[in-house]
């Protein structure tokens, strides 16, 4: 399979992206001083000395607004192709195609609305 | 293979980087100004050399790992923020011949590739071990979530009128009318939402400095710490330019004006937005975090919602259609 200009472009960006931490990360390990002593590593909390673990449990709430996150990222995703082809679909179904995306919207919609009453997107 | 694939992505590398010395330059001159400060004048001519002097002691700097970090993870980190920052610059054409993949899904390729830096905040709160890392990161990582979702719906009125993802033919679809006006709803939601993604002021709440000392990267030190800091400014110039792409016509001369070269148009487009960015942060105060999130459910994205409908819906207006 020949590869097409285009995806080796983005390759050589991704390569050059990936190159340039190394590289310099590497050149600073030669230049900078490497003198770790026992109170340098601990973990900094405003000068008092930490108390147990962070690895803790954290507010549900992320994970809600996470989920949130997830349905709407799922909506976006067909919503794009929609979008792309919706003069075509226009021409060949009418006003149809957007009835249809409307009344998927309005699933989401309600599942927003939903959050919205029970306060999830509310944060204190 | 064609030398110029990958001399391209090096001479932008270095343009971005250079970008990015002079645009904290400017940034701290530009917030001296509006404060009735100086800003830096020590370092080299007029403190031009303020930056590079900073970039250079960090290089210097040790590199301190804390104990209890997750080394992997952590270390791991800050490249991964970057990386993604400098690959979606790929997509974006700057002029009609200075642009380097010309992608077919463009668009989704920059917009997909740039939520992978949420990941990167996430795991560089988490892996260090540190309590307001970590909640830095998780506030950073629930509001870059947060706001994705206005970002990616508030294009969506553009993607119908071009029916296409291409970056360059929304370009060409804007040698009338620049989408600013007709997708004014678009571009509001778009340019807060952007600002958020960007983590700047007024959204800068993953670094509240008073409440939470750094923010996801309060461990960090040396060039690992400048990594964020550099990532951060290659995403103002992505986002810039994407603006600038989408909205302000790209490289298009506005009234005919074409005796001008493009890239300085483009020039002059994204530098006003870069400008813009930093009067926003000399001129808010930061949001509350309870009023940060909301508005992005609340307020945003309806509205980006209504803007698809609003585009659709105009699209059947005779005369004002031909602009959808």
């Amino acid at each position: 399979m020949a590869l097409d200009p285009t995806h080796l472009q983005l390759a050589i960006f991704l390569l050059i992206g990936i190159a340039l931490p190394i590289v310099a990360l590497s050149l600073g390990r030669v230049l900078r001083p490497h003198n770790p002593t026992p109170d340098k590593a601990i973990t900094y909390e405003s000068g008092v000395d930490p108390k147990g673990d962070s690895w803790v449990q954290f507010n549900v709430r992320y994970y809600l607004f996470a989920l949130l996150f997830v349905i709407f990222d799922v909506e976006a995703v067909f919503l794009y192709p929609w979008a792309v082809s919706y003069d075509v679909l226009r021409s060949d179904v009418g006003l149809f195609i957007l009835v249809e995306m409307l009344i998927f919207i309005f699933f989401l919609v309600l599942g927003l609305a939903y959050a919205w009453k029970k306060k999830v997107l509310e944060w204190e | 293979m064609n030398p110029w694939l990958v001399l391209g992505p090096v001479i932008l590398l270095l343009i971005v980087l250079g970008f990015v010395t002079y645009a904290i330059f400017f940034e701290r001159k530009v917030l001296g100004w509006i404060q009735g400060r100086i800003g830096p004048n020590r370092v080299g001519p007029w403190g031009l050399l303020q930056t590079v002097a900073d970039v250079l002691k960090l290089l210097l700097k040790e590199d301190v790992t804390p104990k209890k970090a997750d080394l992997a993870l952590f270390k791991l980190a800050p490249a991964l923020a970057f990386i993604p920052a400098f690959a979606i610059l790929a997509v974006i054409p700057f002029t009609d011949t200075i642009q380097f993949a010309d992608f077919a899904v463009g668009l989704l390729y920059y917009l997909a590739l740039s939520s992978v830096t949420i990941i990167a905040i996430l795991v560089g709160g988490w892996s260090s071990n540190n309590k307001y890392a970590l909640l830095g990161g998780m506030r950073s990582a629930a509001q870059m979530i947060s706001y994705e979702i206005p970002l990616v719906m508030s294009v969506v009125g553009i993607i119908m009128t071009v029916g296409s993802l291409n970056l360059n033919e929304i370009v060409e679809a804007q040698k009338e009318v620049w989408f600013i006006f007709p997708q004014a709803i678009g571009f509001v939601v778009f340019l807060i939402a952007s600002i958020s993604e960007l983590n700047r002021t007024p959204f800068d709440l993953p670094e509240a400095e008073s409440e939470l000392v750094a923010g996801y990267h309060v461990e960090y030190s040396g060039f690992r710490f400048a990594f964020f800091m550099l990532t951060e400014y290659v995403y103002m110039f992505a986002m810039a330019s994407l603006t600038t792409v989408l909205y302000l016509g790209g490289w298009n001369a506005p009234f005919g004006l074409t005796f001008i070269p493009p890239i300085v148009w483009f020039v002059l487009k994204f530098g006003f937005i870069v400008f813009f960015l930093i009067w926003l942060r000399g001129t808010f105060p930061r949001i509350r975090v309870d009023q940060l999130m909301q508005f992005a459910w609340k307020v945003l994205l309806p509205l980006a919602l209504l803007n698809i409908l609003v585009t659709a819906l105009l699209k059947e207006v005779p005369f004002l259609g031909k602009f959808y």
